[in-house]
């Protein structure tokens, strides 16, 4: 089972991948690969590079399902809404008598953490800005200590508030059942195109700043069809958090999430 | 940006996997779908190496493509460059993804003595099913 290989210098070869033995005649074509000519050893790994993180997310899972505790991961690009939005939830939810928590990630501030504070929520902050100048997602590790700071069992809910960004949240299982993510219309149509893996991963689309549709140019039908094309279950709730339009519809999402069976979580959170 | 984060995780596989000896090269399958940039993860490779055992070493990455198999029309294609799920050959958006969406540490060739010097290139694989 050969494989064609395109080195960046330009070099085509052609060798087994899965042999033991690795060697290249090409009179030193391949500076990377000069340790080969002494023989090297070769460890077979084959370790998924999530399984830790997978590993953490099933452990988060179990912990919220043994306190029966649901909880929704919130995803969106910086400055979608998501923050207004969940002021909005934590209200309903409060006057609802469900009793929720929230996880929230920010980079260095405890601004939307401040934003959330005395709507009747738990709230647990998680700065991920320790270490290369801060984390671009939460992972499951982060989630599980923040939910240490949560006291589960006077909770029927947590939402994790994820950090804005389109791309790496999407990547990494944090231990939630149901994966959501906020979408303001003032993005463009073509996001779902752009951003595949997170449009994939999602159960519900919030498509939110809707009251600013009558000000933009955006092709809303244009926007439904290509998130269709890469996840044709996924469901669009249209809201506007700034004028309540729509919230009744996610707000009933919301609460059959909470009801839902804990028997039968979706595979990724 | 979640390279910066990859890269620890394999710095965890790699520092079990190698036994505390040295290690000249990586071997990572990384599906297309995965939105990692090879170049990216191998600069943040050296990032997170610099101060240990591992420094020096070098990232091989098999960048494997997106391969969908169609549910209405049954063809399997590749797909081209843009992240677009759609059947190849009738454009149909009822698809599995085949292959893709790897992400793994395949294998860590050791270093014959003492860690190898500092890599400048990257190595980069552009892999094709026969």
């Amino acid at each position: 089972m050969g494989r064609f290989h395109r080195h960046d210098d330009g070099t085509v070869h052609e060798h087994d991948h899965d042999g033991a033995e690795h060697e290249h005649d090409g009179a030193g074509a391949h500076g990377d690969h000069s340790a080969y000519a002494t023989g090297p050893e070769r460890v077979v790994v084959l370790e998924r590079i999530f399984d830790e993180n997978d590993h953490a997310a099933q452990a988060n899972r179990d912990a919220l399902d043994a306190a029966g505790v649901r909880c929704v991961n919130l995803m969106s690009s910086p400055g979608a809404g998501k923050t207004t939005l969940l002021a909005h939830t934590l209200r309903h939810l409060r006057d609802a008598g469900l009793r929720a928590g929230v996880v929230e990630g920010d980079i260095e501030t405890s601004i939307d953490a401040d934003r959330l504070a005395g709507l009747g929520a738990q709230i647990s902050l998680l700065n991920t800005g320790d270490g290369f100048g801060g984390e671009c997602h939460l992972d499951a590790p982060m989630v599980a200590r923040a939910l240490t700071r949560l006291d589960l069992d006077a909770l029927d809910l947590v939402l994790v508030e994820n950090v804005g960004n389109l791309v790496c949240p999407a990547e990494f299982d944090v231990g939630a059942h149901e994966r959501v993510m906020v979408f303001a219309i003032t993005e463009g149509e073509e996001k779902p195109l752009k951003y595949p893996v997170m449009f994939r991963s999602v159960d519900v689309v919030l498509v939110n700043k809707m009251d600013l549709l009558p000000h933009l140019d955006v092709d809303l039908d244009l926007f439904r069809r290509n998130v269709a094309a890469v996840n044709p279950a996924a469901r669009l709730i249209e809201v506007s958090a700034r004028t309540g339009e729509g919230l009744e519809e996610w707000h009933a999402w919301l609460t059959g999430a909470v009801h839902a069976d804990t028997h039968s979580p979706s595979p990724a959170g | 940006m979640h390279e910066l984060s990859l890269c620890q995780s394999i710095q965890g596989i790699v520092d079990r996997a190698r036994d505390g000896r040295p290690v000249a090269t990586v071997h990572l399958r990384v599906g297309r779908l995965r939105q990692v940039v090879p170049e990216t993860l191998s600069y943040c490779w050296g990032l997170v190496t610099e101060a240990g055992p591992l420094a020096g070493s070098v990232l091989d990455v098999d960048h494997v493509p997106v391969v969908l198999d169609c549910r209405d029309c049954g063809e399997r294609t590749t797909v081209a460059d843009a992240l677009l799920l759609t059947c190849g050959a009738c454009g149909s958006g009822a698809i599995r993804v085949a292959s893709g969406e790897e992400l793994l540490v395949t294998s860590i060739d050791l270093a014959p003595r003492g860690p190898t010097a500092p890599a400048t290139t990257p190595t980069t694989h552009t892999a094709e099913e026969d």
